[in-house]
């Protein structure tokens, strides 16, 4: 059923049947105005200024803006904390939703209640959480000072934020599709003669694979648009630790403001990046269902 | 190959779903695990299987303690009530997956593979459906890869859960005269389980009557109709009283 779920979400949404009476016609002509005009307010029209703003003064001032140091730096950043942490949140999250699905245990509604956690608490609380641990009056400040490690302010805190706050995604997408696939698959597997790592890599996998993609593409999404927790933990030091958010903030307090745009369209071309690699990615593993 | 379970027990939270359950099933006999839903004959096939462990309690695959053995090792085909075909996998792949899944060692080469489930596919007259997908399948087609695909492995012994459970009635019918004369030519030791008596006793060598996890006749279709042991077994194997009500 849910495996339906998520061939849809996969694809274009195919029309509805079309309805019994011709009499509802206003009805979904009017809901559908309301759902495009909503759209167009509060996802194009926003997205649009953006770049209209970041192209205020030319081409050239874009690439200007975009091709300082400082810039390419935040977008390198930026790349290289999703890159680290989404695959690690992917591994944790199937993992998770796997054995919160298939198995009972004690200690399972704690994990899954941890799993929310980062839903439930705000990015800045789990900023400053990571600050008061490895910052250097925090708990293990003093013992990671001594072997010259540098957490907070520094590249290993901004990830450990960024995993934080994207720890859920793929857990979370995924628990309850394999819930509703069941296990019938996995024990015919097992039965037939697959060894837990074939049964996993031959059947579960390929049954959660739009799911997984999914909850991957949301962890990733945030991995890069994130601003609270990696703001706590990261100090702003330009062509350090300035992640891409972080650098659009900077720029907008010293009112260069086409330069802030033209940093968040490159935020916005990331994010259009993922959904084509989704698209791509979707079709090549598409396949029957 | 013969099975033996002795002194099966096994509790699901508070239920205890085999209350010391023994039976044996001889080499290449048909037999049924018969019981209305809750009797515990699913969970017993699934024991046999290596899919459930029983709390206390032995089974024996031709005289040695399997009891212990991982489901993968056993070699068992089992077909699932709902089949359990592997959904993004063509009719072939499922049939190719035991054989796919072997070790280097065991593992035939990809032309002795795909002659070996072009046969099976035959076998259950199935050839002309290898690339379809289970999604394009009838009820009675999907039985039928589930049956080959279990097959492939070469199993000791055969076990169906409810296998006609899910067909309409004329299909059952044709499926399971079918599966018997499977049967009677490949002659592999199968337990099925059913709720339904007519299908028990017309189809299988012997008979196992189950209620409340414990086993209450054991015996030939012609002792289990003719001679009910118990009150439950008569009262269960009466045909039922078709009631109109105005």
């Amino acid at each position: 059923m849910s495996a339906i779920v998520a061939a849809r979400r996969a694809q274009p949404l195919t029309p509805p049947a079309p309805s019994a009476s011709e009499d509802s016609r206003p009805v979904r002509l009017a809901l559908t105005g309301a759902a495009l005009v909503f759209l167009g307010l509060f996802l194009f029209v926003p997205l649009l200024a953006v770049f209209a703003e970041a192209l205020s003064k030319g081409g050239e001032a874009w690439v200007a803006a975009v091709s300082e140091p400082e810039a390419r730096a935040a977008l390198w950043l930026t790349l290289k904390v999703a890159a680290l942490s989404v695959p690690l949140v992917t591994v944790f999250g199937v993992a998770a939703a796997w054995l919160i699905a298939r198995f009972d245990f004690r200690g399972r509604r704690l994990l899954l209640a941890l799993i929310d956690l980062p839903f439930a608490v705000s990015p800045v609380i789990a900023g400053l959480v990571f600050v008061l641990l490895f910052g250097r009056q925090g708990l293990f400040g003093p013992a990671l000072a001594e072997h010259g490690v540098k957490v907070i302010f520094a590249v290993p805190g901004i990830v450990l934020a960024t995993l934080f706050v994207t720890l859920p995604f793929v857990a979370r997408e995924l628990i309850p599709l394999l819930e509703s696939e069941g296990r019938d698959e996995e024990e015919a597997a097992r039965t037939l003669g697959a060894s837990g790592l074939q049964m996993f890599w031959r059947v579960t996998l390929p049954n959660i694979r739009f799911g997984l993609l999914y909850g991957v593409i949301l962890a990733n999404a945030r991995a890069m648009g994130e601003f609270g927790a990696v703001s706590v933990v990261s100090g702003h030091i330009r062509g350090l630790t300035n992640t891409l958010p972080l650098h659009v903030e900077i720029l907008y307090n010293e009112y260069r403001f086409q330069a802030a745009f033209a940093v968040a369209s490159l935020l916005a071309f990331l994010a259009i990046g993922t959904l084509v690699a989704k698209a791509l990615l979707e079709r090549r593993i598409g396949g029957s269902r | 190959m013969s099975i033996e379970v002795r002194d099966i027990r096994k509790r699901f939270g508070s239920h205890q779903a085999l209350d010391g359950v023994s039976l044996k099933v001889e080499t290449g006999s048909l037999v049924a695990l018969l019981g209305p839903s809750g009797s515990g004959k699913t969970s017993l096939l699934r024991i046999i299987a290596g899919l459930e462990r029983p709390d206390a309690g032995q089974v024996l695959f031709a005289g040695e303690d399997a009891t212990r053995q991982d489901a993968r090792l056993r070699r068992v085909g089992f077909v699932f009530q709902h089949y359990a075909l592997f959904r993004h996998m063509t009719v072939f792949e499922n049939v190719a997956f035991g054989l796919r899944v072997r070790g280097r060692a065991t593992r035939p080469t990809e032309g002795d593979l795909r002659g070996r489930v072009r046969e099976l596919l035959e076998l259950v007259q199935l050839g002309w459906m290898a690339d379809r997908y289970p999604s394009q399948l009838s009820g009675g087609q999907r039985q039928r890869v589930a049956l080959a695909r279990a097959l492939a492995v070469e199993p000791r012994v055969l076990l169906l859960d409810e296998p006609f459970g899910a067909l309409d009635a004329r299909v059952r019918r044709q499926l399971r005269a079918w599966l018997r004369g499977l049967h009677d030519k490949i002659g592999l030791t199968s337990v099925f389980v059913t709720h339904d008596q007519e299908e028990a006793l017309s189809l299988a060598h012997r008979v196992a009557v189950l209620n409340d996890g414990r086993v209450e006749q054991e015996g030939t279709p012609e002792d289990i109709a003719c001679r009910p042991a118990t009150a439950f077994v008569a009262e269960f194997l009466r045909p039922e009283a078709v009631t109109i009500s105005a």
